[in-house]
């Protein structure tokens, strides 16, 4: 259905809701490429002001993609919570971002709200959103989840600790455990991505983490980030599975065209329940995302690469995850073109993810052939930061040497908690107190002298 | 810059290339690691962005492998409009197919800028001669070399001069350690419009990945293997001789 908006004697017209969500967002390559980005700025200024305009209703009766074809789709119309969505249900997409902005939406009320949201008003309030807004709300926002780790209280930052290597050398990826152990990270998780996705590879990998994590009785859970299938087969071999990885995406082609179904992920997480793991909390998957994916896949319907973002985090949601991480600048620059464009896709997905309800992370990083750097790098971890993210990723020197690209460090995590005054999930902070990995005033100074955890920890590594 | 401060566990390193037991300064990165981060990024970014001199290497294969040698662009106009617009690389600029001499062939060599000119210019004319010799009976057509190139221009390319098989050299996507890997990927019966599991991959070739004379012995493996089957991809099972070194036999994620 055409929407139009007229301003300064010019009138646009948008074909769908869809064209007016394209149209609408913040400039970025990979909307361009799909050809339905807008022509000039001012059109995108005057789609948003269109899009303010439109009752929130809207959104609920026409679906962007058919209910009868997609079952992300279906998932989002039969999961939707009228009730929850009551008080904000005779809104328009503008009302919604002043109200987001306003005192009377405090974290109480947005943790009632997120069940009566939609990704595709979610997605819609974000583009009438500054990077500021996007900070202000998604800091109002708290989703916490835990398994032997608590993560996302208040106060709290928490680093996914990826110990990559390129051949998946046990002595290699112990060495780079260690090393973020030393500099307080992995309370989000030890996750490795497997150069090579087998059930043996994925059983050896969950082996040795498990190994260190019992000896030095590290309040912490494991991931070996294969396909949800493999996690499945080794699960029914007895391997000690922590947490199912999945990358996901926001609709049921591009989610085909990772192998995977919702009935499929449903099934693994009862598996991984089943095995009773978890002491402090029973969130037992971990999900990834990013915008372009979709694109990627040529699945995206028209949609512009926000939006299909903000639908996978209702697959995430419908799984209870105790993580969730965009990859924001992974793609490339055919989606992302450079610093501006990955920074403001990251606040985006922040936001979006926490108004949804979903324990959102970021991993903070570009690619050689993008228009970024560490700089920039910095300047979305800072404001990340501020704006309360779950966690986000340490990787030896910000250079993760299987994958092939730059994300944040495990400095950058001491950075982030030093200027911020962020510490650790709780149980792991008192275990790097315990270890004596942390110093009585919370800072990383591991003491390796005498009789230290952290030089029992060095000594059993064989580094010391 | 010669002091390159470390953590007390910094005998963990004979382990693993990653950057670990860097030491701090504060909370900070020690200055000297900082600047080898940057050279390493700088050196990858230049890879990316610096031209590649095709009239240079134009000559440099015509002495090397006594084949003909044509330069063609694609549709990206420039760097910038190649990273953002994949799909302008993937196809011609108007009026160069008029340029393709017309075969048939039994294989067609393209070899693109990619995202690696350094690669390109220091190992794609090694490479294609370790290549030549061991193909001997072969009927090879002109060489092509591609500005702003994809792997899939090839495609077009192969159809237009009807060749059974192209083998595409490129420059793959520069990694902070790895800012010169050349790529290769060969294709049985290219025309446009084709998958990318169509393709068998060979990558990593540079001089700290796979050798020249290496790649070539597994690239000429696969060709023959290719033109016996008629096939390529992941039907083309890659099971490569244990003498030579293994290799994903199908394109990784991020293809130029």
């Amino acid at each position: 259905m055409t929407i139009t908006h007229s301003v300064g004697g010019t009138t646009y017209r948008f074909d769908s809701l869809a064209a007016l969500l394209a149209k609408a967002s913040p400039a970025r390559s990979g909307d361009v490429l799909a050809g339905i980005a807008a022509a000039s700025d001012e059109e995108r200024v005057a789609a948003r002001m269109a899009l303010a305009d439109l009752p929130l209703r809207r959104f609920l009766d026409e679906p962007l993609i058919p209910y009868e074809t997609d079952e992300v789709t279906r998932l989002i119309c039969d999961s939707h919570d009228q009730a929850a969505f009551a008080p904000v249900s005779s809104m328009t997409v503008g009302a919604l971002r002043d109200w987001l902005l306003s005192d009377a939406a405090g974290t109480e009320e947005l943790t009632a709200l997120a069940p009566g949201l939609t990704p595709e008003i979610a997605a819609a309030v974000c583009k009438l959103m500054r990077n500021q807004d996007l900070i202000a709300v998604g800091r109002k926002c708290r989703v916490v989840t835990a398994f032997r780790s608590t993560i996302g209280l208040p106060g709290r930052l928490s680093v996914r600790l990826q110990p990559n290597h390129p051949t998946d050398d046990p002595a290699g990826i112990a060495a780079s455990i260690l090393d973020g152990l030393m500099y307080g990270c992995g309370d989000a998780v030890i996750g490795i991505n497997p150069a090579t996705d087998s059930p043996a590879a994925m059983t050896r990998l969950l082996h040795l983490i498990d190994e260190i994590r019992l000896r030095h009785d590290i309040p912490t859970q494991s991931c070996v980030l294969a396909h949800v299938t493999t996690a499945m087969a080794v699960m029914d071999q007895g391997a000690p599975v922590d947490l199912v990885f999945q990358s996901i995406a926001g609709t049921q082609a591009t989610n085909d065209s990772f192998g995977i179904t919702l009935a499929m992920l449903a099934e693994a997480r009862e598996q991984a329940l089943a095995l009773k793991r978890g002491t402090v909390g029973r969130n037992v998957m971990y999900f990834e995302t990013g915008q372009g994916s979709a694109l990627s896949a040529d699945a995206h319907h028209g949609l512009d690469q926000q939006t299909v973002e903000a639908r996978a985090y209702a697959v995430a949601r419908a799984f209870s995850p105790l993580l969730v991480n965009t990859v924001v600048g992974f793609i490339g620059p055919e989606y992302l073109y450079n610093g501006k464009q990955i920074i403001r896709a990251g606040l985006e997905d922040h936001f979006c993810g926490k108004l949804l309800g979903i324990p959102m992370g970021c991993d903070i990083c570009y690619t050689n052939h993008a228009e970024a750097d560490q700089d920039d790098m910095d300047t979305l971890l800072t404001l990340l930061g501020t704006a309360g993210v779950n966690f986000i990723m340490g990787v030896p020197g910000a250079d993760d040497i299987m994958l092939n690209y730059q994300s944040t460090s495990f400095h950058d995590a001491l950075y982030l908690r030093a200027t911020l005054g962020l510490k650790p999930a709780p149980e792991f902070e008192a275990w790097l107190e315990r270890m004596e990995i942390a110093d009585a005033a919370g800072r990383i100074r591991p003491r390796l002298t005498g009789e230290s955890g952290a030089r029992l920890l060095l000594a059993a590594g064989g580094a010391a | 810059m010669s002091d390159r401060p470390a953590d007390p566990w910094h005998i963990l390193r004979r382990h693993t290339a990653a950057r670990i037991a860097l030491g701090r300064v504060g909370d900070g990165l020690p200055l000297a690691h900082l600047l080898d981060f940057q050279m390493a990024h700088a050196r990858a970014r230049d890879s990316v962005h610096m031209p590649l001199d095709f009239a240079a290497l134009e000559r440099e294969i015509a002495q090397a492998t006594g084949l003909a040698v044509r330069t063609l662009r694609s549709a990206a106009p420039d760097r910038a409009l190649y990273l953002q617009r994949p799909d302008l690389g993937r196809q011609l600029a108007e009026g160069e197919a008029a340029k393709l001499p017309p075969g048939p062939y039994e294989v067609v060599f393209v070899i693109g800028d990619g995202l690696s000119s350094r690669a390109v210019k220091d190992h794609a004319a090694a490479t294609l001669r370790a290549l030549q010799v061991r193909l001997a009976g072969w009927h090879i057509g002109p060489v092509i070399l591609a500005r702003q190139a994809r792997v899939a221009l090839a495609d077009g390319i192969g159809a237009a001069m009807g060749a059974a098989m192209t083998v595409m050299l490129i420059g793959e996507r520069p990694g902070l350690s790895s800012a010169d890997s050349l790529g290769a990927y060969l294709t049985w019966g290219p025309r446009p419009g084709l998958q990318n599991s169509a393709r068998n991959c060979v990558s990593n070739i540079r001089p700290e990945g796979l050798l020249p004379e290496a790649a070539a012995a597994k690239i000429a493996w696969l060709m023959n293997e290719a033109r016996r089957l008629k096939l390529s991809g992941v039907a083309l099972k890659d099971d490569v001789p244990e003498a030579l070194p293994d290799n994903p036999p199908t394109p990784p994620p991020f293809l130029p």
